[in-house]
């Protein structure tokens, strides 16, 4: 278990990487917004079509991974500076590592469900 | 110039005694001041004609110490480097440095502050070069270019005065952070060409508490009185760690007396 601890720059790492990454992957999101006036890009029928488009279906999923790891580690990283000890750091980290998974898994359900997949 | 020599300001002092539970108050003082005086001067002086309790730590007089560190006027600054001139206020308050377990009235606990110093293991490390030398002729130097001397020369004027740890944010909230004292001196240290010690400080630094938890608020460069940039030194070691920037360091060579 000790082997599977990330060291705090390689979580840094991964904190700057996810970072960059959502603010590109956002910024695609918001240009399918704009390629057709903006209420109709959100029309019922327009949001199906997006779902069943297997490339902005892995767009939503990138998105939903990138900033989930990248906003839970943010939160992490503001409650273990709240209180120093090892037993709340390892609470935090662990509560912060289930409600990610389960963000992620609840975000991905929807994703296949709406696109059919 | 009359004006001058009549010149008078107020001095309120943070007191307190924490060994005897005492309430805090301040205490205020009419001291005289000339164009030269300093907090200090003003200090002493409250100290020889008005009140001999007044609790203050100072050593130098000339900054070298940073011995008496103090927030005044709300800023961290040394008592004998902060002119009352220069504040340009007729009322001077003097508090203890924040960040710092208080012990009474102007003196503050460094015990935590020095541990955090000695937990970077400020000292050059080299394993290529035996400590125990018994034979004057095995005696070696490094050599080092001006270049690589300028990579730390700063971080090497650091007086350990507090400053930079009291006005640091960070520290406020996570005593566990070692502060931008200790990780400007992890820094000097890495990017002095004579040490190799690298990968033993980097583990120290790369902790929950550590070097990562540095938000660059930069006040630590803005108080430090020598003139060192703590904050560039964090961000330097951070872009070192991450593997952002090059570091090109260059073990200084050996020169011992017979290959002279």
């Amino acid at each position: 278990m000790a082997s599977l601890r990330l060291r705090e720059s390689q979580i840094t790492k991964i904190h700057y990487l996810t970072g960059i990454l959502s603010l590109f992957a956002v910024a695609i999101h918001i240009l399918f917004r704009l390629i057709m006036p903006f209420g109709q890009s959100l029309s019922y029928e327009n949001v199906v079509a997006n779902y069943h488009n297997i490339f902005y279906v892995i767009l939503l999923e990138s998105i939903l991974v990138l900033i989930s790891i990248h906003g839970f580690n943010g939160l992490r990283i503001i409650l273990i500076e709240l209180k120093q000890s090892p037993k709340w750091e390892s609470t935090i980290t662990i509560l912060v590592l289930i409600s990610m998974i389960g963000v992620i898994a609840y975000g991905t359900r929807t994703i296949v469900i709406a696109s059919g997949l | 110039m009359s004006n001058e020599e009549n010149k008078k300001v107020q001095l309120k002092v943070y007191r307190t005694n924490y060994n005897k539970d005492d309430s805090s108050h301040y205490d205020k003082f009419e001291v005289p001041v000339k164009r030269w005086t300093t907090v200090l001067d003003a200090l002493l002086h409250v100290k020889s004609y008005s009140d001999s309790s007044v609790g203050i730590r100072y050593s130098c007089r000339m900054a070298s110490c940073g011995s008496c560190g103090m927030k005044i006027n709300g800023k961290p600054s040394l008592a004998c480097y902060t002119k009352i001139s220069e504040l340009k206020d007729d009322v001077i308050v003097c508090e203890p440095l924040p960040n710092f377990p208080r012990i009474r009235d102007l003196v503050s606990d460094f015990s935590q502050f020095f541990s955090h110093h000695k937990n970077m293991k400020p000292f050059i490390q080299n394993d290529k070069v035996s400590v125990d030398i018994d034979d004057k002729s095995d005696l070696v130097e490094f050599e080092q270019t001006h270049e690589d001397v300028d990579k730390y020369l700063q971080f090497s004027y650091c007086i350990r005065c507090g400053l930079c740890y009291s006005a640091c944010p960070t520290v406020a909230t996570d005593p566990k952070f070692p502060g931008p004292q200790a990780l400007s001196q992890a820094y000097r240290y890495e990017a002095d060409g004579r040490d190799n010690s690298k990968k033993t400080r980097f583990n120290i630094i790369d902790e929950r508490h550590g070097i990562w938890r540095c938000h660059f608020a930069g006040s630590c460069s803005v108080v430090c009185p020598k003139g060192v940039d703590p904050a560039l030194g964090i961000q330097l070691l951070k872009g070192h760690m991450l593997g952002l920037s090059k570091n090109n360091k260059k073990i200084s060579t050996l020169r011992t007396k017979n290959n002279e």
